[in-house]
């Protein structure tokens, strides 16, 4: 009797499509070589002698990465790995190019950041490894909901204790090892925690309340965290100068909070006290004001730090410039002068590389592979079988979402510059092992939601139905 | 929970749709106005990443370009002997705004010209790097070296014009400044120190400086009496008496540097000994109006002579009777450019017709296609050709026998005018010594030259004009006659 399952679940599952995977792969790897090749065409004249060994180098860590997926999540989503190592390779590649920077050299703080880099993307890959092999299943994480609390509550408060850099704190120094953005992993483990906590919580969250004025308004004990975490992410801002983070962790915990409730309330009672936290921090804290200035006015910014007037930052309008020059078609690789941003040129400014040696085509393509990671956590998220996973990878992508929106809008433009990393691209060791962390539990939630389901027990009364024909 | 994911997915796809948007608008709709933006280093950075094309005086460069290699420029600017050519050239650093033909013809020496525009495109397909043009100029280089050594360390400048066409032939100041010193990134210790410096050296006296034109101012006036028919020619016998007041004044005689008889003498004794009470009662006789007339017809009062380097205005004002007498002998408010002067003489010279000046012959593109010709124009006609004669023979006695004799060439005539020009309060500074001329040959006259000097404190009488300037437009006179033969 052909298919007599009559459950939701199908046991057929769907195709594994590691071979896709496999040949995204390998083109993922075969562009940054071309442009690597092209980079040193353009600045030498001559293939650049690396060339090989980074290729070697790219291809083997993003092989390793396809192996271990196809062994331990063999039907996870086949376009997250390949999007991310583009992402890093032309990341890499970038930032090469601006090693060879005359300008970058000439300045007191240089130190070449290609070498770090790839040695943190080999890091990061080991770790996204580590996750897909250890990780048996994403629900375990779960149990850790309040020591995640804990670990992102020390990682938050950890910089603290470290000197500013560039008028925020954010970082914090190990000796020896260099300095580390906890934000970074601190996005990761506050997800889980939020995720955690939100499962057990969302009857309470979504059910107990009054109607008002159409809106459902949450119960008073149950504000309770949902201030905890606004006024975390306030202090944040205060105490680290950190804008983006704390509009980071804020945005994330209101996405994952409306999918857990499915109450609307809750993102305009996270909107306004988002637009009141901003608006009272800005009041008085002169580094968020003078950002928003350089974000109004960056020309004006530009001259008065010209003239050597301390407190402006010149970089906005370098970046804006940038941009304009590269056009429609871009200068071509090496071609371009964005490493006039100075210091940043490689880590927040990334973008205005990309933007002006490959023009509006290639920043459109960037956005675009950008655009595809998060598309592809929500279609995780929304395949997802159990709440957690559900809320796990909405958090996961709508951080990534507002990172790159935060990162890219500061960078262009569009809002005041935060001075976050561009996931995967921007130098900064932290910034790429805890994304490739992040890409990670994303493929084993995909892994999770794309298996197919185990057999259902065979249903005795399908046996029992005879059909009689007349 | 599907349903609210949908929207974030929504909330998500906004967002980065929001980003392409902002994208498109830099780098599409604003992308010409942020690349050309004044204050975005790209547009330096790009104006010296190939070299400059070229400033060509008698077939040779008297620019440059070298290779430097610089952080943030590949090319630099630099100059043949440039402190003598630097009234010509002007200067192009990688810092500072480029002046004279450096700026006027920028576009042309870049390369970014529209009418380079074929050129790009065949050196884009080619794969060859952008080049600039190259920018051919009238001048004579042995009429310049001349000039330059013949001011030497004095103060001064030289300008020196073909009456026959207009063409510059030589412009020099000193003290002058060589622009290579000023073309790099890091030279901006080299440019506070020149323009600190109380000499002047960057100020371009030969064009840009006007100074009072003294008695070479006379030439006008002469002019002017024969045009408006207040004497039919130099030998007539003037109407100025011994002692003449100057108008509406108590009996304030405007008195004559010389010893020399100059009552009622001829306007062409009046030119030879210098003269102030002929011309100074000629000019009260025709009045500031028909004077005014007169200089405007040389080319005074001109706001925009482009040559095509801007040349400052020479005045000639309104003004009362008084001061529009002493005018007439060039000591009051009117003063002239060296240029100017040297425009007095050429008209003369050329038989009454004033052609416009230029210094730019032709525009080259990189592939030595001329794209521009300039045509020597008329400008005015100051004289008819009869009085021009009548008042060439004047000013060929001054050199013959009168103050100007320093510049007498053996074989040549050679027409012209000293000055002395008084300045300063109550006169107390050194006067400026002033000598215009110009060279005949069979065909008509080859040059003409105006040479001032500033601050000689040798002498204070009229005869500074011919022992200090006259010689300097001997030479540069003679070399344009060896040059052009």
């Amino acid at each position: 009797m052909p298919n007599t399952n009559t459950t939701t679940v199908s046991t057929a599952g769907q195709p594994s499509r590691r071979n896709t995977e496999l040949l995204l792969l390998a083109f993922a790897v075969i562009l940054p070589c071309f442009a690597y090749a092209n980079v040193g065409l353009a600045l030498d004249g001559e293939m650049p002698s690396g060339m090989l060994g980074y290729g070697m180098g790219l291809g083997l860590l993003a092989g390793v990465g396809h192996l271990v997926v196809r062994k331990f999540a063999p039907y996870a989503d086949p376009l997250l790995l390949p999007l991310a190592t583009v992402l890093n390779g032309l990341g890499l590649v970038i930032i090469w190019r601006l090693d060879q920077s005359k300008r970058l050299q000439a300045s007191k703080t240089f130190a070449p950041a290609a070498t770090n880099q790839l040695l943190f993307s080999a890091l990061g890959i080991a770790l996204f490894v580590a996750v897909v092999i250890f990780l048996k299943d994403h629900r375990v994480l779960q149990r850790y909901t309040y020591i995640s609390m804990a670990v992102a509550l020390a990682l938050l408060v950890s910089p603290l204790f470290f000197p500013a850099k560039y008028g925020a704190r954010i970082w914090i120094t190990l000796p020896g090892l260099g300095s580390l953005q906890p934000g970074e992993f601190a996005k990761i483990v506050l997800a889980v925690f939020f995720a955690g906590y939100l499962m057990v919580k969302r009857d309470a969250l979504a059910l107990a309340s009054r109607r008002f004025m159409g809106m459902y308004l949450p119960r008073g004990r149950d504000l309770g965290p949902i201030l905890a975490v606004w006024a975390f992410s306030i202090l944040i801002l205060v105490f680290e100068t950190d804008l983006g983070t704390s509009l980071l962790f804020f945005g994330m915990f209101i996405v994952m909070l409306y999918v857990a409730t499915e109450r609307t309330s809750w993102i305009v009672f996270g909107l306004l006290m988002s637009a009141a936290g901003a608006v009272g921090v800005a009041s008085f804290e002169t580094h968020v004001q003078q950002r928003v200035q350089a974000w109004l006015d960056p020309l004006g910014e530009f001259l008065m730090s010209k003239k050597g007037i301390a407190g402006h930052s010149e970089q906005s309008m370098q970046a804006l410039w940038a941009f304009g020059s590269g056009g429609v078609s871009g200068t071509g690789w090496g071609q371009g002068n964005s490493d006039l941003i100075g210091f940043a040129a490689n880590s927040d400014f990334i973008l205005a590389t990309v933007g002006e040696e490959l023009g509006l085509a290639g920043l459109m393509a960037i956005v675009l592979i950008y655009g595809l990671i998060v598309e592809r956590g929500v279609r995780t998220s929304l395949a997802a079988r159990d709440p957690f996973g559900k809320l796990l990878a909405i958090g996961l992508a709508g951080a990534f979402a507002i990172q790159v929106f935060v990162v890219a809008g500061g960078v262009t433009g569009l809002i005041p510059l935060t001075g976050m990393t561009m996931p995967f691209m921007a130098q900064g060791g932290s910034s790429v092992i805890a994304n490739w962390a992040l890409i990670a539990i994303l493929l084993k939630i995909s892994d999770a939601a794309r298996r197919p389901a185990p057999t259902p027990v065979s249903n005795p009364d399908a046996e029992m139905t005879q059909v009689v024909r007349p | 929970m599907n349903k609210p994911v949908r929207r974030i997915a929504i909330f998500c796809g906004l967002l980065v749709l929001a980003l392409m948007i902002r994208g498109n608008w830099l780098q599409f709709v604003k992308a010409d106005e942020l690349k050309n933006d004044k204050n975005n280093m790209r547009v330096n950075i790009a104006r010296y990443s190939q070299p400059r094309g070229n400033i060509i005086v008698d077939g040779q460069e008297i620019t440059g370009s070298k290779e430097v290699n610089g952080i943030n420029y590949k090319y630099k600017r630099t100059y043949k002997n440039g402190e003598m050519w630097a009234p010509v050239t002007g200067y192009s650093s990688q810092v500072y705004k480029p002046t004279l033909l450096e700026g006027v013809e920028d576009k042309i020496l870049t390369g970014d010209d529209d009418r380079l525009f074929f050129n790009r495109t065949i050196d884009m397909i080619t794969g060859k790097g952008k080049k600039g043009g190259d920018v051919i100029t009238t001048l004579n280089a042995k009429a310049q070296e001349a000039a330059f050594k013949g001011l030497g360390s004095k103060k001064g400048a030289v300008a020196a014009i073909d009456p026959r066409t207009g063409k510059i032939l030589a412009l020099a100041s000193t003290p002058s400044y060589d622009p290579s010193r000023i073309a790099g990134a890091n030279d901006g210790d080299a440019w506070t120190k020149l323009n600190d410096d109380k000499n002047k050296p960057m100020l371009n006296r030969a064009l840009r400086e006007t100074y009072p034109p003294g008695s070479t101012f006379k030439v006008v006036t002469a002019a002017a009496a024969l045009e408006n028919g207040l004497y039919k020619d130099v030998d007539e016998k003037t109407n100025s008496p011994k002692g003449w007041t100057l108008p509406d004044t108590r009996n304030l005689p405007l008195p004559n540097e010389t010893p020399m008889p100059c009552d009622n003498v001829s306007m062409r004794a009046a030119l030879q000994w210098s003269c102030n009470s002929v011309f100074g009662k000629i000019s009260a006789d025709l009045g500031n109006q028909k004077m005014i007339e007169q200089a405007n017809k040389f080319g005074y009062n001109n706001d925009d002579l482009q040559i095509p380097v801007g040349v400052s205005k020479s005045v000639y004002p309104k003004d009362n009777r008084p001061q529009n007498a002493m005018a007439g002998i060039g000591q009051a408010s009117n003063r002239a450019t060296p240029l100017q002067m040297a425009m007095v003489a050429a008209a003369v010279a050329n038989n009454g017709k004033l052609m416009e000046p230029y210094m730019v012959d032709k525009l080259r593109a990189p592939n030595l296609n001329v794209i521009e010709t300039h045509q020597p124009k008329e400008l005015s006609r100051p004289l008819s050709p009869e009085h021009a004669q009548t008042l060439q023979s004047a000013m060929e006695t001054v050199v013959e026998e009168g103050t100007g004799t320093e510049a007498k060439i053996d074989g040549v005539k050679v027409g012209g005018k000293t000055g002395t020009a008084q300045h300063g309060v109550d006169n107390s500074g050194n006067p400026y010594a002033w000598f215009i001329s110009y060279a005949k040959k069979g065909d008509g006259s080859p040059v003409a030259v105006a040479v001032v000097i500033e601050g000689s404190n040798t002498m204070r009488d009229d005869i500074a004009g011919g022992k200090l300037a006259a010689p300097i437009a001997k030479g540069v006179m003679e070399a344009v006659l060896n040059s052009s033969k």
